[in-house]
């Protein structure tokens, strides 16, 4: 046996290996986290200010059945939290992913290693959880400092955020790697992310929607996710506890294929090369 | 850095009919090769010729197509991740993450071989003493001249004190000085009896650091050997060079006949291989040739290359 056969770590488990993608991309952060930090609080800030307050002042003057006495900064607070986790994922799964497998190929740099695309894709998305809870819970913070929540339920509505967060990233992350450049993202953002942001019940309940379309919010991951995390936040959860499994169910469904199909597209990309 | 393993004189690399397709077109079409313990092993060709794409396969980064591989006793396609922990690769792109410091590129990678971080740590700093890049330590990748990111990869691939180091034209596109510190290191490294493969399109970099070499053209092997034996094989001792003013070479179709045993007609120069080169010159003077100017150098790879495709390495 060498020295260096006898210092060479043995056969680690997936967890291990998947955790040392998660490490490089922590270390990344370190870099970029004060900037970052300041958005997370600025953002929330200024959406709650401008619509829940500012918008939300005439919203609460008109006779109103739908929103049945929640004010609509109450209302607006978990749309928010749930679309901005959505953006936030999204932007993770694009434009950072592409950059490692094409532009900086440091994913290529890994794959030279023990590790494998595998590890690369749960690393991956191991981070991007992380950085989700974070922002959902800065988020949260301020939603509670606005006196914008009516549950200390909130607590359990930051995780159902970050899967909905999640129920994006994956499938999204799986669709980067078959790409070489950018340019289709925008339009995942333009005619996919916008759309949903507008019609998943963020700022008006679905029930406004003619009655035709309201079926299609049920295709709408965000939609899942909100239902849950304002159910959550207006202490209503116990209404319908079961609808509120299906929600779940189906976020955790889309979540786990989206990342099956993410570690299959991102072995075949470190494959080609 | 890694020491020779005393097990034998079993090949580290075992290639028979290794083939590479990527859809209906071969990149690498069969091609045998060994590579033994301790040696500096070669695949010189021009671009396209499947250069990187053998080398990704012994890297176990890309699946095989057909035939057999073994590195390191093992076979690829099962013990993939075994194989990468032994390996120190230097990719024909850096890979190197911008976004990190000098130092910081080379503690992440030795983690991903599952070192601990103090001893990662300990090594990269022992590798910036080994690349001359210490005082760049705490600075970012991305200012660094091509050279230094260079010599930064090469120490990279040796954090895990590889049993075997691939390196994928490990000098293309640096300037000459550059070039030298690059090879000034990996000349130390086989001096330590590190087995290094590498690729280039560089025929004096094959010569300088091969110890034995393929020459590979549109995805097969065409020759294989040492510096020494490819050019006595395929070959003079000697090369003329001539030279004629624009559109004189044209004129002279014929009037080459005989002279030294071979000759090629390059766009801008007349070739005449002989094992006396001397003797070529006056021998064409007193047919009255009357070159713009005349060289005659010793043979290289370059014009072994030349014999065989009847191109040059680079175009
Ligand atoms: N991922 C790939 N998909 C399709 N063709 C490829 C791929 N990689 C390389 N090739 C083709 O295979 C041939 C050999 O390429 P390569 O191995 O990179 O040669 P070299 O390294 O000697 O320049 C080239 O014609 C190249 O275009
Ligand atoms: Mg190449």
């Amino acid at each position: 046996m060498t020295a260096a056969a006898m210092t060479r770590p043995t056969q680690a488990s997936p967890w291990a290996t998947a955790g040392r993608v998660f490490e490089h991309r922590a270390r990344q952060y370190r870099r970029l986290y004060r900037a970052s930090l300041f958005g997370s609080f600025g953002i929330p800030a200024l959406f709650l200010t401008a619509m829940g307050f500012g918008l939300g002042t005439y919203v609460d003057r008109t006779p109103d059945t739908v929103l049945a006495g929640v004010s609509y900064v109450q209302f607006l607070a978990p749309g928010l939290l749930a679309a901005s986790l959505m953006q936030t994922a999204s932007f993770e799964a694009t434009y950072p992913i592409l950059g490692g497998l094409q532009w900086n190929r440091i994913f290529h740099a890994m794959a030279a290693t023990p590790l494998e695309g595998r590890d690369v894709a749960l690393g991956n998305i191991a981070w991007i959880t992380l950085r989700l809870t974070l922002v959902g819970t800065i988020f949260a913070a301020v939603i509670v400092a606005f006196g914008a929540t009516r549950s200390w339920l909130i607590v359990f509505a930051v995780p159902v955020a970050v899967l909905t967060g999640l129920a994006f990233a994956t499938p999204i992350m799986a669709f980067t790697a078959t790409q070489r450049t950018p340019d289709k993202f925008a339009q995942i953002f333009r005619f996919g992310l916008t759309p949903l942001f507008l019609f998943s019940g963020t700022f008006f309940p679905i029930e406004s929607l003619p009655t035709f379309l309201q079926p299609v919010a049920w295709l709408s991951p965000l939609w899942h996710g909100v239902a849950v995390v304002r159910a959550l936040m207006l202490g209503t959860i116990g209404d319908q506890p079961l609808l509120a499994a299906v929600h779940i169910l189906v976020l955790l469904a889309i979540t786990f294929g989206g990342a099956l199909l993410a570690i299959r597209t991102i072995r075949e990309r470190l494959k080609r090369g | 850095m890694s020491e020779q393993r005393v097990a034998g004189t079993a090949p580290l690399i075992q290639a028979r009919g290794l083939t590479k397709r990527f859809g209906t077109f071969t990149a690498v079409d069969a091609v045998d090769f060994d590579v033994q313990p301790g040696e500096a092993f070669g695949f010189l060709g021009p671009n396209g010729a499947g250069k990187t794409s053998t080398m990704r396969m012994i890297g176990c980064t890309s699946p095989i197509s057909d035939g057999t591989l073994l590195v390191l006793g093992m076979d690829p396609r099962t013990e993939g991740a075994k194989i990468r922990g032994r390996l120190g690769v230097v990719p024909q792109q850096d890979t190197l993450d911008n976004e990190l410091t000098v130092r910081e590129n080379l503690i992440i990678y030795g983690r991903y071989f599952g070192f601990s971080r103090p001893e990662c740590a300990r090594r990269a700093d022992e590798l910036l003493e080994f690349v001359q890049l210490t005082d760049r330590g705490k600075d970012l990748v991305e200012p660094l001249s091509g050279g230094m990111k260079r010599r930064l990869t090469i120490a990279r691939s040796l954090i895990n004190e590889p049993d075997l180091m691939l390196l994928d034209e490990p000098t293309t596109g640096l300037d000459p000085q550059a070039r030298h510190l690059v090879w000034d290191r990996l000349y130390r490294l086989k001096q330590r009896g590190v087995t290094l493969v590498l690729t280039t399109h560089y025929m004096d970099e094959a010569e300088q650091l091969c110890d034995r070499l393929v020459v590979m053209d549109k995805a097969k092997i065409v020759a294989e050997g040492s510096p020494r034996q490819l050019i006595e094989r395929y070959s003079t001792r000697e090369v003329a060079e001539f030279r004629f003013p624009a559109g004189v070479q044209e004129t002279l179709d014929g009037q080459f006949e005989g002279l030294g045993s071979r000759i090629e007609k390059l766009p801008d120069r007349v070739l005449a291989y002989a094992d006396d080169g001397e003797a070529v010159v006056i021998a064409a003077r007193e047919r009255g040739l009357h070159p713009e100017t005349v060289l005659v150098r010793r043979s290289t790879l370059e014009d072994v290359f030349l014999r065989l495709t009847g191109r040059s390495l680079i175009e």
